[in-house]
């Protein structure tokens, strides 16, 4: 006891240290800590990710449009996916592929990608309707592939919500996360949001089945079919949340974690207080 | 008790001051509620007010309760587009219940008596003399009751008490019946059609391109569950159909389980059954979204990552003579998780 006073007033390393953990031992450190911790994670929820674009564009493919989506592909795609659009050792074959493909890859800004190795994710679109049109009239006319759908497929207003609700829980939820949140897959993968598809662009995914993701072709998904998830989708994404704070919907994950940190923090701090000596 | 005394720490003994591990008590510092009345009285006021807001709480909430819509949304910064209702008679919930215990903890703190108090720690075992006393009491109780001169009495009570265990029998009973070969079985039989999940369409093989996933059931699970009620026929049949190239299957669990390329296998995961449809159409690999399983459909379902044991069932088919898939045979072992009799 009398070794501490002795050295009290001196500025040694051991005077210093020792005031440090004081001040770690003081009342407020711990709801310090615990302010800066909830900044973190408030922190890590705030990530955002871009918008994009694209709409329905007619790709009958005239001559001077494959033409044209030739010379956009040669000076664009060709250095991964081939001159002929055969495929490279990073990029698949385009051969069949269909406009559909191209539409969905290069209209959400996919395509063109800046890496061979990552995952194409949503961003800002590279080309204009008019190319991308031109793109896609070109691989249209290499071999048959799913056509971008018509503004008449792309018509939900009639399909069933219910009928969509079962479609997507069992044939997408898996992966999309039941409110359309997107996931984790293996291999370091992951299934994007669909807080941002449009209509058009959930039809050509599900057509051509982009990345990882299946083809859930009209023979075993029917357009009918395809209507009535479009229209579950568009329906549950602007639903609002009667609780508050969706949390990314991302379900217990996230409210766990939340519930975790905030309501387990709150409980420590309040027996802090209920233990802290009395002035 | 003098006996044991040495035993004991004293309270000279905790006061020491050479023994470092008994530093003694620190110095008692009084509260300012201690020393100035009005800080006591201010303290009184804060302990009150506390209380009054608690008391106050539910007219409010009953207010709320009757004159907010519970279909009303508001935008709360943080929390974002919640329910007026919700959130208003949480929040005045949260005030009041928290109001009630914040009171009587700055009462306790603030108010009520602030000594240390020392409790001696007492050795447990009682003085001889008081064992002894214990065991010639025990031994009056067994000579008043006459438990060793009542020959009959003993002998039925014990033969009550051996009995009681027999209610458990019928209790137990009612546990069961045992699932018996339930869990080795599924609706799949020879010939029974493949149909899409929920919209129950049968399925031929030009359907399905390369790199399809259709989630399907067999096409009686429709009129099982109609007949039993009961969803527990659909716990066991649902599968995945997949399409690859023949050259990308490496191997199946039977010679010609697939049909050109398309390949049945179990959705539910070996682990603990979850519904597992997360389908890689580029590596082939389906990975359970519970604990992350993966399973390499290319290669007979082998598990290629996460805790499941076994390989994912496949299930074989072909075509009938109306070009639409069907099952060969049911699955040739139990699909879902392991359980005790399945060896």
């Amino acid at each position: 006891m009398n070794g501490r006073n002795v050295h009290a007033d001196t500025d040694t390393p051991a005077s210093v240290s020792a005031k440090l953990s004081a001040r770690r031992r003081h009342p407020l450190a711990g709801f310090l800590l615990l302010a800066v911790a909830l900044t973190v994670m408030g922190g890590l929820y705030a990530a955002v990710t871009g918008a994009g674009t694209a709409s329905a564009a007619s790709t009958d493919g005239t001559p001077q449009e494959i033409a044209q989506g030739r010379a956009l592909f040669l000076e664009g795609c060709a250095s991964c996916h081939g001159m002929n659009a055969q495929g490279g050792s990073t990029a698949p074959t385009l051969i069949g592929v269909g406009a559909a493909a191209v539409n969905f890859q290069v209209g959400t800004g996919r395509m063109p990608l800046a890496g061979p190795s990552q995952q194409a994710k949503r961003g800002p679109v590279q080309y204009t309707e008019a190319e991308i049109a031109a793109l896609a009239a070109y691989v249209a006319s290499l071999a048959p592939g799913p056509a971008i759908p018509s503004a008449q497929d792309l018509d939900y207003s009639n399909a069933s919500l219910q009928e969509g609700g079962a479609l997507f829980r069992t044939n997408c939820a898996q992966c999309h996360n039941f409110t359309g949140a997107g996931g984790a897959l293996s291999n370091g993968q992951y299934a994007p949001s669909l807080k941002y598809a449009t209509p058009q662009q959930m039809f050509e995914a599900m057509l051509t089945g982009p990345g990882a993701m299946p083809v859930f072709a009209n023979s075993t998904i029917t357009v009918e079919e395809k209507q009535a998830i479009i229209k579950y989708i568009t329906t549950i994404r602007t639903s609002p949340n009667p609780g508050g704070m969706s949390l990314g919907r991302l379900g217990p994950v996230s409210e766990g974690l939340f519930l975790w940190i905030v309501g387990l923090g709150s409980v420590t701090a309040i027996a802090v207080w209920i233990g802290a000596k009395t002035s | 008790m003098s006996s044991d005394s040495h035993d004991l720490v004293s309270a000279d003994d905790a006061a020491h001051p050479e023994n470092p591990l008994a530093p003694g008590l620190p110095e008692h510092k009084l509260r300012r509620t201690d020393i100035d009345p009005r800080a006591a009285k201010r303290a009184e006021r804060q302990v009150s007010l506390l209380f009054v807001i608690g008391a106050l709480t539910p007219i409010i909430f009953f207010f709320e309760y009757v004159y907010i819509p519970s279909d009303k949304l508001i935008h709360v910064p943080l929390i974002g587009d919640t329910s007026a209702s919700n959130f208003f008679l949480g929040l005045t919930m949260g005030i009041g219940l928290f109001c009630v215990g914040a009171g009587a903890i700055h009462w306790a703190k603030k108010l009520m008596p602030d000594v240390e108090e020392v409790s001696e720690r007492h050795q447990l075992r009682g003085t001889d003399a008081e064992r002894e006393e214990a065991v010639s009491q025990f031994n009056a109780g067994v000579e008043s009751s006459g438990f060793g001169q009542y020959k009959m009495i003993r002998r039925t009570l014990i033969g009550a008490l051996a009995a009681t265990p027999l209610f458990a029998v019928p209790l137990l009973k009612d546990l069961g019946p045992l699932p018996g070969n339930k869990l080795r079985y599924t609706l799949w039989a020879p010939g029974v059609r493949i149909v899409s999940d929920v919209s129950l369409n049968p399925i031929k093989p030009e359907d399905i391109p390369f790199g399809g996933l259709v989630s399907c059931v067999p096409e009686n699970l429709a009129a099982v569950e109609a007949a039993t009620g009961n969803l527990n026929a659909r716990a066991k049949v649902p599968v995945v159909l997949v399409r690859m190239r023949p050259e990308e299957i490496r191997a199946q669990q039977g010679k010609n389980w697939d049909y050109q390329g398309i390949l049945c296998y179990s959705k539910i995961c070996t682990h603990v059954g979850c519904p597992t449809a997360l389908y890689d159409r580029k590596s082939h690999h389906l990975l359970c979204p519970c604990h992350q399983s993966t399973f390499d459909l290319s290669d007979a379902g082998h598990v290629v990552f996460g805790p499941a044991a076994r390989s994912m069932p496949q299930l074989a088919i072909t075509v009938n003579a109306d070009g639409y898939l069907v099952a060969q045979h049911d699955f040739t072992q139990p699909v879902g998780p392991s359980f005790w009799e399945r060896g």
